[in-house]
């Protein structure tokens, strides 16, 4: 199990990350995920021993982990990408640890696991392939096959998928989590996108400007983000405070609260529904009609309607209030 | 396309025919002169030559020569490099300045001083490495680390650190990452390197001539002695010629070597100096201390005046020498230098920088791409043929009317620019290569027209080192000596030749002053270097 006591990475005096405190268990995934320039990466490489940490400790089942050099930690990175040795083919870039334990002996070992790890990451018959043949996705399993050929006791992500496009992205996030649960690794996770997280990890930890703002299970965080900031950045549209908050609550009939978070399809439209408003604008998505609605107490709010239904500009809708897209917060 | 071949050709009009009239005229001259020595086309002379016993053991001489002089360089060059480009302590800029300025320093400077550490009265004359073949070679070394660290260290800065870090994670101690993933990757540096290295070793003038004595000839003092001394041209044209098959054949492989340096580079920034780099960084100083050995013992000898400290020959730096040595001053031939040089500068800055402009140019088709390397490679040949050729070729080629120069002062400024041209080019090259193009498209899409796009885009990237170039070019310019030596009219010598005179001439004060001007000339290219480190242009010296 991996540990984090109120490290402090700084740089030349400018802190980078402050006072972060968190916990992988065995055999979890948790997603650190945050806006570019959080501290997440410099974070990532303090763990795997890279920056150096002013205050705090890192521990892993206890044991204090400052004394120990980066290729004794058994912690293996993956970044986004460029980390491949272009210079060997993909077979002795997978096997590129075990031929450093074992030399330079032709292991026949060592080559039936370099086997197995292709086949694990989809990719049977590439071992005499070079790196710079393969395309992005390709890339990227071959550094994960090299990451699990050492074993190690906790797999460092940065950013893995962001260098792809969207449609590889979602399917090679899927095949991440398969492997990593099917292999039993720990994994640290970084990203700013927060699909990319919900897809690999089971828990969340939310990092702001150099501090961990909110963690837990993914499902926790995402349904109560702590604070407004944090809410805009898992994904809700648009927080609401004040007396706006409570008419919304109230009319979706959940209990008074200082602020709410809404996602963009928390309220459709639907003739039951409970609040009226004027559609401002239109906007034609592959899933739904996206509008952009007056409603009077509460301002200007994102709604969505049904394909069919195309309600446009100037007209009087009535919108329904999902309270399953609703996130009531303690503070604004 | 033809109109942008056409458009390529009339910028390449102007060096071209510059480098036509003063390179390959007067080297064909050369070289004619021993295939046609009477009038007739005689080739069995040359073969004669390039077939006697001499000629082998004199290419297998400068062969082992510059290629223990090129390990050398590389080896002592590798931890430098990494310890002046990816560490940062106090002083590194300075002394990164400081390893550049071997490079541009006068051969026969560097000689003298070599000899005064390792002749008989200097402090390493227990050594007896005086007029040996280790002599030489470590004269080669002072050189030539200094490219080996520009190249090597240039590339070094801006590895992406990634590949490292995670072979680091999955197990590799420091020097199994450095065996397995930072030398590979630095492999076509290093390649590089080492072949501009080796072309320098096997075409050194001044550093063989003052340490060889009369024993040992490589192929360039050989032309020298078979010209000057034995005045058998056909034999001096002969060794030009297998000069020229062999500088071809290496600049073919430094062109094919650069050409595969990856372009992605991730800057990364640099560490600071721990436990961990004792062994590079005992290496550097190791290095420095070999650098800075020949020049102290230069500026300790300079200021021996009969038996004690004096500033004696320093004084006598404004008469003629002992015994009416020389006919002029030595502060005259500074003069000289001076004004030499100034000539020399614009006049290979202007070529070197409408070579750049031509040859960075991005082609549209084959051909074009193939007319662009060659330019390259053409206008790099002045660096591998033996000045003496070119310099001779000069004398007997440019004393005909359309280009009679024989009397004008312009003759030694036109053959230093030569030589210093290929050093402007390199310097330009990199940078107007390193503009992307689409910054020059989105200027045109916006209305700029050509010259306006150029000082828009290329002019702000462009001065610092047109400048750097400049210094560059002044510096090697007032260095250089083989060429000149043939050229210059005997009342307006420059600082290198009076040096040469000085040491010929007996008698302690001659000597002195000769190391007195050593060191004044060592003096002035060093600051003219650390002047264009200043300017901060990564591409100087990185050939």
């Amino acid at each position: 199990m991996l540990s984090l006591q109120e490290v402090t990475v700084a740089f030349d005096g400018d802190p980078a990350v402050v006072d972060a405190s968190l916990e992988v268990s065995d055999g979890s995934v948790l997603a650190v995920l945050g806006p570019s320039g959080c501290g997440k990466s410099t974070l990532l490489r303090a763990i795997a021993g890279l920056e150096p940490v002013q205050r705090g400790r890192i521990a892993w089942d206890g044991t204090d982990l400052a004394g120990t050099p980066t290729h004794k930690r058994g912690f293996a990175l993956m970044f986004q990408d460029g980390q491949l040795f272009d210079h060997l083919t993909v077979a002795r870039n997978v096997g590129y640890a075990l031929h450093l334990q074992r030399g330079r002996r032709r292991d026949p070992d060592a080559d039936r696991r370099v086997g197995e790890l292709l086949d694990l990451v989809g990719l049977p018959s590439y071992g005499a392939r070079l790196p710079g043949t393969l395309s992005g996705g390709e890339r990227q399993r071959v550094a994960l096959a090299r990451s699990l050929a050492v074993e190690p006791r906790l797999l460092l992500l940065d950013e893995p998928l962001s260098a792809l496009d969207a449609g590889l992205r979602e399917r090679l996030a899927g095949d991440l989590r398969g492997i990593l649960h099917a292999a039993g690794t720990t994994a640290l996770l970084v990203t700013h996108d927060h699909d990319e997280a919900f897809a690999v990890a089971d828990r969340l930890a939310v990092m702001r400007e150099g501090r961990i703002v909110q963690q837990g299970e993914i499902a926790d965080v995402w349904r109560a983000p702590v604070d407004a900031a944090t809410a805009l950045f898992l994904g809700y549209a648009a927080v609401l405070d004040g007396a706006a908050a409570g008419r919304l609550l109230s009319a979706a009939g959940l209990p008074a609260a200082p602020a709410v978070a809404l996602r963009r399809s928390a309220l459709a439209v639907a003739a039951e529904g409970q609040l009226r408003g004027r559609v401002i604008s239109s906007r034609l998505t592959p899933e739904q009609v996206r509008l952009r609605v007056d409603v009077p107490g509460l301002g200007e709010l994102d709604a969505v309607a049904a394909l069919d239904a195309h309600p446009g500009p100037g007209e009087d809708v009535a919108l329904r209030v999902d309270h399953t897209r609703l996130a009531a917060m303690p503070h604004p | 396309m033809t109109r942008r071949l056409l458009g390529l050709g009339a910028l390449a009009v102007v060096p071209v025919v510059v480098f036509a009239a003063f390179f390959v005229v007067p080297v064909a001259g050369m070289v004619s002169l021993g295939f046609w020595p009477d009038g007739r086309f005689e080739p069995g002379e040359v073969v004669d030559v390039l077939l006697r016993g001499r000629t082998g053991r004199v290419l297998v001489f400068t062969l082992w020569t510059a290629a223990a002089g090129t390990a050398a360089s590389v080896l002592l060059g590798l931890p430098a490099a990494y310890v002046l480009h990816r560490t940062t302590f106090p002083f590194r800029r300075f002394l990164r300045a400081a390893l550049l300025v071997p490079f541009v320093l006068p051969t026969v400077v560097v000689g003298v001083a070599f000899r005064q550490l390792l002749g008989e009265g200097g402090p390493l004359g227990f050594l007896g490495l005086d007029g040996t073949p280790a002599a030489i070679v470590l004269g080669l070394v002072f050189f030539n680390v200094a490219v080996v660290i520009r190249v090597v260290g240039g590339a070094w800065e801006s590895l992406d650190p990634r590949p490292g870090h995670a072979a680091a994670t999955l197990g590799a101690t420091p020097t199994q990452v450095f065996r397995t993933v930072t030398l590979p990757a630095l492999r076509p540096a290093i390649v590089s390197a080492a072949s501009v290295v080796f072309l320098f070793c096997a075409t050194a003038f001044g550093i063989v001539l003052t340490l060889g004595g009369s024993r040992y000839a490589t192929i360039e003092t050989e032309i020298y002695l078979l010209t000057v001394q034995v005045f058998d041209l056909p034999a001096a044209a002969a060794l030009s010629v297998l000069q020229l098959a062999v500088v071809v054949v290496l600049l073919l492989v430094a062109g094919r070597a650069r050409a595969t340096t990856p372009v992605s580079r991730r800057p990364a920034p640099p560490r600071r100096l721990g436990r961990a780099d004792a062994v590079p960084v005992v290496a550097t100083v190791l290095l420095l201390a070999y650098v800075a050995a020949p020049i102290a013992a230069l500026v300790a000898g300079s200021l021996r005046v009969e038996g004690a400290w004096g500033l004696g020959n320093y004084a006598a730096l404004s008469t003629t020498g002992d015994q009416q040595a020389l006919q002029v001053t030595v502060t005259d031939a500074l003069a000289n230098s001076l004004r030499t040089a100034v000539d020399a500068t614009w006049m290979a800055l202007s070529t070197g920088l409408l070579v750049a402009v031509v040859v960075t140019r991005r082609s549209r088709s084959r051909t074009e791409r193939r007319v662009r390397g060659v330019l390259d490679g053409l206008f790099m040949l002045p660096l591998g043929v033996s000045a003496v050729t070119l310099g001779f070729g000069f004398l007997v080629t440019l004393d005909q009317p359309p280009l009679d120069l024989r009397d004008s002062p312009l003759l030694v400024p036109i053959a230093q620019a030569l030589v210093a041209l290929p050093l402007v080019v390199r310097t330009l090259v990199p940078v107007l290569g390193g503009i992307d193009d689409r910054q020059r498209q989105a200027a045109a899409s916006l209305g700029a027209g050509p010259l306006r796009t150029m000082t828009t885009v290329d002019l702000p990237v462009l001065w610092k080192p047109l400048l750097a170039a400049a210094g560059f070019a002044f510096a090697a310019s007032l260095g250089e000596f083989g060429a000149t030596s043939f050229l210059a009219r005997d009342e307006f010598p420059t600082m290198p030749l009076v040096i040469y005179r000085l040491l010929g001439h007996p008698g302690d004060l001659n000597y002195g002053m000769a190391l007195a001007a050593s060191v004044v000339l060592a003096g002035a290219t060093a600051i003219v270097m650390l002047l264009v480190e200043r300017l901060r242009v990564t591409s100087v010296g990185a050939f």
